[in-house]
């Protein structure tokens, strides 16, 4: 009853604030009509729309991060958390009062990111929807993030670090914008044990059917949702307790 | 009989004791005021009674049940309204007041009531609809109250509650405490003096974390031989050196 009561404000406050729909749907559309344009002037194959629609998607779940960091750190900074700590509610109200609301925000940004690529001539098949499915360990490890950020950060810190930070990490370390073979190296070494490029690989390998390179982009990913959450639950634990 | 009987406690922060050695008893509906300077442990003081901190030595007890060993028996009969407005700014009034009822447990029914019931006492009724977050400090203060006795709290902390509001804000939340005044027991945090003398059956003076003088206004005029309360305030918290 608490947790539902707790999700349902928070699934609220998100939704109403206009940021939400700026970013977290209107950016990653944009940005795929943009590059879209640029692959219809000049054929680029990392910017066709079967590859750029999946990746996009990943992009735009990186602002589920923010977007729970913000509502966190706020709550934080106006005592409003601390009215509740008074209250019968349990730290695991909290953390899932917190996280089950993005959920269904991220599928949905999924399925408008999907839309947009079948508009511009993405293929439709059965796959498309597994590809939305698989978003859930993704979305995971962003609002994992999100909850380990809100906990310690303020509200200016999180536009930074989630706003700026997190989402140029996701794009430039994600293979999204440019094939990371092209820079090679160290940045490709570094971009291959973070998440985001997996992230990325995962979607793609799920909507072109290619099943033996689902699991071990999967793994990468599960393993830093898990990772994610688990400092998430401490860091919020711990400042609980302060 | 005594709502709250605290006996010997004392909250340190590394070399700096914030709260020391404070024994007290606050009888069942008394409105009692604690005051002090900046930094006297008012505030700390009620962040352990409402177990949102734990004491470093002593115990309080509060309608029998304890802080140390029984938090959770304690938060079900208080109610806090803390000295930031800790409102949901992205609800409505009547969804802030539907948020603390399904924290609280109640059924729909309950909670409709609840929230009406509160409407009224409160005259919220022109702000029912808009978002707390547009509101006037005053109104949101007042929702703060609203929300914090939502639970039906034996007792109630109001920290610093009229803390930045204008002359009429301020004496319209006067009336509405003093209209709760012996339905419940009430602990009132304050920097103006005029308040607690107008408001508290009795006062408690706080300074550098100890308690340095108890009872009702006069008692506390005649203790420091002054007329005015405010320079009974002032003579007393010079007098005692930190």
């Amino acid at each position: 009853m608490r947790i539902r009561t707790f999700a349902a404000r928070t699934f609220k406050e998100i939704l109403r604030d206009p940021l939400t729909l700026l970013f977290g749907l209107g950016f990653p559309v944009v940005l795929i009509l943009l590059l879209s344009a640029i692959q219809a002037n000049i054929p680029v194959p990392l910017f066709a729309i079967d590859r750029l629609a999946p990746g996009m998607t990943v992009f735009g779940l990186a602002f589920m991060t923010l977007f729970s960091a913000t509502l966190i750190s706020k709550d934080r900074e106006s005592a409003f958390l601390t009215r509740l700590y008074a209250t019968p509610m349990t730290a695991n109200d909290f953390i899932l009062g917190y996280t089950l609301p993005l959920l269904p925000i991220c599928l949905v940004q999924s399925i408008v990111c999907f839309a947009v690529g079948i508009l511009l001539g993405m293929r439709i098949t059965v796959n498309l929807l597994f590809a939305v499915l698989f978003t859930v360990p993704i979305a995971l490890f962003f609002i994992g993030l999100g909850l380990l950020f809100g906990s310690i950060l303020n509200q200016k810190q999180t536009g930074g670090i989630c706003g700026a930070l997190l989402t140029n990490l996701t794009a430039w370390l994600s293979g999204i914008w440019f094939d990371l073979d092209l820079v090679g190296g160290a940045f490709k070494a570094v971009a291959k044990v973070l998440p985001f490029y997996h992230a990325v690989e995962l979607e793609k390998a799920v909507f072109a059917g290619r099943f033996e390179s689902i699991l071990p982009h999967l793994l990468w990913v599960l393993g830093y949702a898990a990772l994610s959450m688990t400092i998430a639950v401490l860091l919020f634990l711990k400042q609980m307790k302060k | 009989m005594n709502a709250i009987e605290i006996k010997g406690l004392t909250k340190k922060y590394g070399s700096l004791t914030a709260v020391r050695d404070l024994s007290l008893s606050i009888r069942k509906g008394e409105l009692f005021s604690l005051l002090g300077v900046n930094g006297a442990g008012k505030t700390t003081t009620v962040k352990m009674l409402s177990c949102l901190i734990k004491p470093t030595d002593g115990d309080a007890f509060l309608l029998g049940k304890s802080i140390r060993e029984d938090g959770t028996a304690v938060k079900s009969v208080i109610g806090i309204s803390p000295q930031e407005t800790a409102v949901a700014m992205g609800l409505s009034v009547k969804e802030n007041l539907e948020l603390m009822c399904g924290i609280h447990g109640f059924s729909k029914e309950k909670a409709a009531a609840k929230r009406d019931e509160m409407i009224t006492t409160f005259h919220l009724h022109e702000i029912a609809d808009k978002q707390a977050g547009k509101l006037s400090g005053g109104w949101q203060r007042r929702l703060s109250i609203a929300m914090a006795l939502i639970g039906e709290p034996q007792i109630l902390f109001l920290d610093e509650p009229t803390l930045g509001l204008d002359v009429i804000a301020r004496s319209e939340l006067w009336d509405t405490i003093r209209q709760l005044k012996s339905t419940v027991t009430i602990i009132l945090t304050t920097h103006y003096m005029e308040e607690a003398e107008a408001l508290s059956d009795r006062i408690g003076i706080m300074k550098s974390g100890s308690l340095i003088a108890l009872g009702t206004a006069d008692e506390i005029k005649k203790q420091a031989g002054k007329d005015k309360f405010e320079d009974a305030f002032i003579a007393l918290v010079r007098e005692v050196k930190a």
